[in-house]
């Protein structure tokens, strides 16, 4: 056929003419690893205990400077971490919160409750940046959906597809970018404030490395006295990132459950569909498409 | 006939200039535009602050030595959008430079000593402006443009408030 | 609406009585049951109904929604997050909502390139098809401005860049742009006036719709012959024949769409929008929403920012002539062999277009969207009104119903007495 020579050559002229381009544009940034997470895939769903080992992690290493914009109630719910709402009552004790105003009119301080959100340590964004040279700490809630990487032409389409699908990204990112930090290349110069990271654009970052030694934050033991898994910064990063791609999409397992659940039904709706369509084609000789010189035709009014 | 008409126009006239003039900022927008006050003493050598203005960026530059030269060192007729940087600062003012933060071509912004000129690069579209925020390289049309402003004292400028106009200041 | 006599007979003394007064069952009848369609149609005039259904479903989705989002400048990222996090179902709502947009648009487009292909704008669709290009002109301003509630970074920048493109324009410009704001920037007052506008323009969007489907229903469905109905037995009726074929395609079109829902919900969407919008802060790299990228890189492929803008509203206004550029007098391109290899080729042009809008403006990359770019409007501009003055069309059949019966194979060939037919239509 000539239309299928046409598009052929259509086609390879434009690859021809993208190869080159996308070539040159994939200089300098290295992308983050891919890693595997409980939650990527259709049946993926949230491992608890990486969840609550996230949190302990937050708590422990970012919480001094970054807000985690998300209510205490939410780690009990399910799909989540799922504290139990004793701990976490008790969990909002510990923090101190602002209300008010009072009967006398004044503001006043209280214990936080389960139905807060959990407080920043800074008053407030201009506050969160005079501490940190000039830029407050971004809130992490959303952190692993508000970072991706680019995959380039054609990988970008085969994170969309059925069995390959890919949305984990943001969480590849975090993790990465906290194992990243390295001494500089020779001759690349780190201006004061800054930090060499491999993942970060442009290399340079505010953040000095988060989680520095290996068995900075304790883990719970299990029966044997030991913490199931390595007390190391790959785990801790590793945590922290799955955590962070729970508070970013606490619906993750409800959306992957009820999506399960909605494809099958229109497949069977479809199929179902397609016999009652075939029936009623079958009166006037079925469908044009494919069906040479089938039936008569019946009168169509 | 023709007055039945013009009464006509001048009632629909009537009718729409509300609803247009109602899309235009408010009051309290305009309020809000007042002049700001910004002090330069605690700006050193080679530093750069971001002030909001009508809420528009403004870039108040302190440049160095080296940075008034290679803006002043420049052949005028070969730029896109020809001024000397002499008309782009305020006389006895050389280092400070005033301008708005928003690219000319479509308002991004872009980030200070960047690019060829080590003026400002635009990250969106690749316009690449020099230390006296003239359009050098790229889509821009012209160059960043000048606030109206004016010196209170040595230290201090007033955004929103011109002694004289300024050439490129139309785009507020 | 059609330009027939309804058929439609009442039956009992009410439907008699209340006929007499507002013939609506007669209309509905006449619109959507004994309406004659040509019996050769495939999947792909589906996407008629489809997209019928996926406006329904933006709408639905869409007033749920703003019965808890707040347009506000400060409050309306988080009230994203309320719905996302809190609502019941709130997620759901806004990943339907949000992925509807992108599937509204892919359906549209295969809607568009189906008419292209099957020369649907020719005598006497010209109307319909104007029709159809005011609505993609809605649809286009309806997501722009839904793209900027979320207020998130790529909202906020997108919302700069796009309204900026105004002050382009001669003397008014500045004026247009100031009243689009508000203000002497994009801020609340702009969130809250797009807020108003995009809540208003589907039912907008809906009125044209019912224009579109009546023109359609005064000249009739094109087919992929091109050739027009000649006698009752070239057509079936609407009810059941194409009720039940577009039933069956929408519900797996909503198996597609459900797969984005559910497992992809953020593919199509950038991972800035994420970030709550900062006015002091451009992203790295600003990009419109995928359907928009052919069209960002035609503004971005002209040098000049007023001839950008005018060559990318062009690229839409163009194809309202369309009728009028394509010089053949037979409308399929199966029957054109050579206008059928450019269509493909303007394909090509069109998909790498709205990669070039998704790269950074710099080195192949411009020179790429300019040969596009220029393409992009040979092809309507001198290609379509030569290639009818010197193309030889293969010969046509002499009516619908030869085609069924001879089926897919030997398309070719037929001796064509086809302009001899009398027309039967009925």
């Amino acid at each position: 056929m000539t239309t299928a020579r046409a598009l052929l050559a259509a086609a390879s002229l434009a690859a021809g003419l993208a190869l080159p381009l996308a070539a040159s544009a994939a200089e300098g940034q290295p992308h983050p690893p891919r890693e595997k997470w409980s939650f990527s895939g259709v049946f993926g769903t949230f491992d608890r205990a990486q969840l609550q080992r996230g949190f302990k992690v937050y708590r422990e290493v970012c919480q001094s400077c970054h807000q985690l914009k998300i209510p205490f109630r939410t780690l009990s719910q399910p799909g989540g971490p799922q504290f139990s709402q004793a701990q976490i009552n008790a969990l909002a004790a510990e923090y101190k919160v602002q209300d008010g105003p009072n009967d006398a009119g004044d503001m006043f301080e209280r214990p936080a409750r389960a139905a807060d959100n959990i407080p920043w340590t800074f008053a407030n964004e201009n506050q969160a940046a005079s501490a940190n040279g000039g830029k407050a700490p971004p809130s992490l809630q959303l952190m692993a959906k508000a970072r991706s990487y680019e995959r380039g032409f054609p990988l970008f389409i085969v994170d969309a597809l059925p069995f390959f699908q890919y949305q984990e990204h943001g969480a590849d990112y975090i993790h990465a970018l906290l194992t990243g930090y390295k001494d500089p290349p020779a001759g690349f110069t780190v201006p004061p404030g800054g930090h060499y990271n491999e993942y970060f654009p442009g290399h340079i970052i505010a953040m000095p490395k988060p989680i520095a030694t290996d068995g900075q934050v304790e883990y719970p033991k299990g029966p044997d006295g030991k913490s199931p898994v390595p007390e190391t910064v790959e785990q801790y990063s590793r945590d922290i990132a799955a955590f962070l791609m729970w508070t970013a999409e606490p619906n993750l397992e409800a959306r992957k459950r009820t999506g399960f659940m909605v494809i099958i039904f229109l497949a069977v709706f479809a199929y179902l569909m397609y016999y009652v369509k075939k029936k009623v084609w079958a009166k006037v000789g079925g469908e044009a498409e494919g069906l040479p010189g089938t039936a008569p035709l019946g009168p169509t009014h | 006939m023709i007055a039945t008409g013009a009464a006509g126009v001048v009632g629909l006239g009537a009718v729409v200039w509300p609803f247009v003039a109602a899309m235009a900022p408010d009051q309290q927008t305009i309020a809000a535009g007042a002049p700001v006050e910004v002090d330069l003493g605690p700006i050193a050598e080679g530093q750069l602050v971001k002030v909001f203005w009508r809420g528009k960026l403004i870039f108040v530059r302190h440049r160095t030595s080296s940075e008034i030269k290679s803006a002043e060192d420049v052949n005028i007729a070969s730029l896109p959008d020809p001024q000397p940087d002499s008309a782009r600062v305020k006389a006895g003012h050389t280092p400070w430079l005033v301008v708005y933060g928003n690219c000319t071509h479509l308002g991004c912004v872009p980030l200070a000593n960047e690019g060829a000129y080590k003026g400002w690069a635009c990250p969106c579209h690749g316009s690449i402006f020099d230390t006296s925020g003239r359009i050098r390289q790229g889509p821009a049309p012209t160059n960043l443009p000048i606030p109206p402003y004016t010196f209170v004292s040595d230290t201090k400028i007033r955004i929103g408030e011109e002694t004289k106009v300024a050439p490129a200041a139309a785009n507020a | 609406m059609s330009d027939h006599a309804s058929t439609y007979v009442p039956k009992s003394a009410f439907a008699k009585w209340f006929e007499s007064r507002l013939p609506i069952a007669g209309l509905v009848h006449s619109s959507f049951v004994a309406f004659p369609v040509p019996r050769n149609l495939t999947y792909f005039w589906t996407f008629g109904a489809i997209l019928i259904f996926m406006l329904g479903a933006q709408i639905l989705t869409g007033i749920w929604l703003a019965m808890h989002y707040v347009p506000e400048a400060t409050k309306a990222f988080d009230s994203v997050e309320h719905i996302m996090r809190d609502v019941n179902y709130g997620w759901l709502l806004r990943y339907l909502h949000a992925n509807g947009a992108s599937m509204f648009f892919i359906a549209v487009y295969i809607h568009m390139f189906r008419g292209l292909y099957y020369g649907s704008y020719k005598a006497p669709r010209e109307v319909l098809w104007i029709l159809g290009v005011i609505i993609f002109l809605l649809m286009m301003a309806t997501a722009f401005m839904g793209y900027v509630l979320p207020w998130g970074q790529m909202s906020f920048w997108g919302a700069t860049v796009i309204t900026n493109l105004f002050s382009a324009i001669p003397i008014v410009g500045d004026v247009i742009v100031s009243l689009l704001w508000g203000g002497y920037s994009v801020g609340n007052p702009t969130l809250n006036r797009f807020f108003a506008l995009h809540y208003l323009l589907p039912f907008m969007i809906a009125g044209v719709v019912v224009l579109h489907v009546w023109a359609l229903h005064v000249t009739g469905q094109n087919n992929p012959t091109g050739v027009p109905i000649k006698s009752a037995k070239d057509a079936v009726p609407f009810t059941p024949y194409a009720t039940i074929k577009d039933v069956f395609a929408t519900i797996c079109f909503l198996i597609f769409f459900a797969w984005f829902i559910f497992y992809v919900p953020n593919y199509l969407g950038h991972a800035d929008n994420y970030i709550p919008a900062n006015p002091a802060v451009t992203p790295a790299h600003i990009v419109p929403e995928w359907y928009f990228l052919p069209f960002y890189a035609i503004l971005r492929a002209v040098p000049d920012k007023l001839g950008g803008v005018i060559a990318m509203g062009a690229a839409v206004v163009i194809l309202a002539f369309l009728p009028w550029l394509d010089t053949s007098r037979v409308r399929s391109a199966n029957y054109r062999p050579l206008y059928r290899q450019f269509f493909w080729v303007f394909v090509i042009v069109c998909v790498l277009l709205g990669w070039l809008g998704s790269k950074p403006p710099e080195g192949g990359y411009v020179i790429a969207s300019r040969v596009c770019t220029i393409w992009y409007f040979v092809h309507f501009l001198v290609i379509l009104p030569v290639l009818g003055l010197f193309e030889t069309p293969r010969p046509l059949p002499s009516s619908i119903l030869e085609t069924v019966l001879r089926g897919k194979k030997g398309g070719a060939g037929m001796p064509a007495g086809a302009a001899a037919a009398p027309s039967t239509k009925g």
